[in-house]
């Protein structure tokens, strides 16, 4: 509970329509980048952080002020994510597996055909290798180590956000580190490590 | 890589989480001294932990805040808007007041059950000098009934006199010129009715009930 942000709230509430600006700038940066994590995409990462936003403002009136501002908006924000991604279902699936290539899906082929330039720092290149790994944990898992990795959420919020119990946020946390663990070392056959 | 017990994979994992307690992470220590396998399988979750905290967080492109203002609803919202609690919002709030709705819903349930079903039997107050024919009770002619009378589901002739109070419950009264109720008299047909009457006797049996407490 923030009091300095309740005050925002009521003043928006009260019909102060630019006050809402506060709202935005004080977690625009949060929102968007679960939203990136989540759909993978600049353009429709910004029209779901938005539309996130004006839900926020449309509903502003439920929001329960004795609870945390900031679980309700990440709420918002990964249902429309999670809804986004269901509607608009491609024809094939990156997470597919392709047949007879056992264990290897979509995206390690995409990542054979470009060898990636080699004036990329070595970080970057490690930090990029992880966001790709995340990209390919199902959707399930994604939105929990996204929550729990790039925003260090604790595992109680996580599970007020995504509305299921804490042992579920435990073992799905469990299972996207095990998957994360495997992909990493498929990818550099035991050499990072 | 041989697949050691999942437990020891699940003390690593609440390791990580920063749940483990002090009798697992000492087993954990044990174990990872002995086992090769999980010793290499902890090093790659803690190197993929490593990797997940160094992640760079994503920035909202700088003109985020003025798009997202640009697009808000034009109707702004009403100045009273907060004074009006949506009614989800307000069930709630008021815990006890929806208890208390409840309860009565359920209660008023069970007393029309009691109306529409219940017994369709014939049942009234088994005063000396009724006759009974079918589902008819009379009272009658020269015969003096002191107390009150009752009948349910079925019909009431009174010809004679009754002093207490007359009620019928899903039937109907008859009296001939010569009776006499000295009582109040009533025919309980509808839902209201029945459901008043079921109030109204229950509170008097509570009344009674403390009286006769009080007596003691």
């Amino acid at each position: 509970m923030d009091e300095q942000l309740n005050q925002t709230i009521n003043e928006v509430l009260r019909g102060n329509d630019e006050a809402f600006a506060d709202i935005v700038t004080q977690f625009q940066n949060g929102v968007y980048h679960v939203c990136y994590r989540m759909l993978r995409n600049a353009e429709e990462s910004e029209d779901v952080a938005q539309e996130t936003f004006i839900r926020a403002y449309t509903k502003l009136d439920t929001f329960d002020q004795k609870r945390k501002f900031s679980t309700w908006i990440y709420r918002i924000a990964t249902n429309l994510c999670i809804d986004y991604l269901r509607k608009k279902k491609p024809d094939y699936s990156l997470d597919a597996t392709v047949p007879g290539t056992e264990g290897l899906d979509m995206y390690s082929q995409l990542a054979s055909s470009d060898d990636g330039p080699d004036d990329e720092l070595v970080t970057l290149e490690t930090n990029d290798t992880v966001l790709d790994a995340i990209d390919q944990l199902s959707e399930t898992y994604r939105s929990v180590i996204i929550l729990r990795y790039l925003k260090e959420l604790p595992l109680k919020e996580i599970s007020e956000i995504l509305d299921i119990p804490l042992g579920t946020v435990k073992t799905r946390v469990h299972r996207g580190r095990e998957q994360l663990r495997k992909q990493l070392n498929d990818l550099n056959k035991g050499e990072l490590l | 890589m041989s697949k050691c017990s999942e437990s020891v994979v699940m003390l690593m994992h609440e390791y990580l989480d920063g749940t483990i307690d002090r009798a697992g992470e000492e087993r954990l220590r044990e174990h990872l001294e002995t086992c090769e396998a999980c010793r290499l399988h902890f090093k790659q979750l803690e190197r993929v932990e490593t990797l997940l905290q160094n992640v760079q967080p994503v920035n909202a492109p700088s003109d985020f805040t003025q798009s997202v203002m640009q697009r808000l609803p034009e109707s702004p919202k009403p100045v009273s808007r907060p004074t009006v609690v949506p009614f989800r919002q307000k069930l709630r709030r008021h815990p006890l007041l929806v208890a208390v709705a409840i309860f009565f819903v359920l209660m008023s349930a069970t007393l029309f059950s009691t109306y529409e079903g219940g017994s369709n039997e014939l049942a009234y107050t088994n005063e000396p000098g009724l006759v009974v024919e079918g589902d008819t009770v009379i009272v009658p002619k020269d015969v003096v009934i002191e107390g009150d009378l009752v009948v349910e589901n079925g019909h009431l002739i009174v010809e004679g006199e009754v002093q207490g109070d007359v009620t019928v419950v899903k039937g109907t009264k008859y009296m001939a010129s010569t009776a006499v109720i000295t009582g109040n008299d009533e025919e309980i047909d509808q839902w209201f009715g029945w459901l008043w009457y079921k109030l109204k006797t229950s509170i008097a049996t509570l009344g009674n009930s403390e009286e006769n407490v009080a007596d003691q």
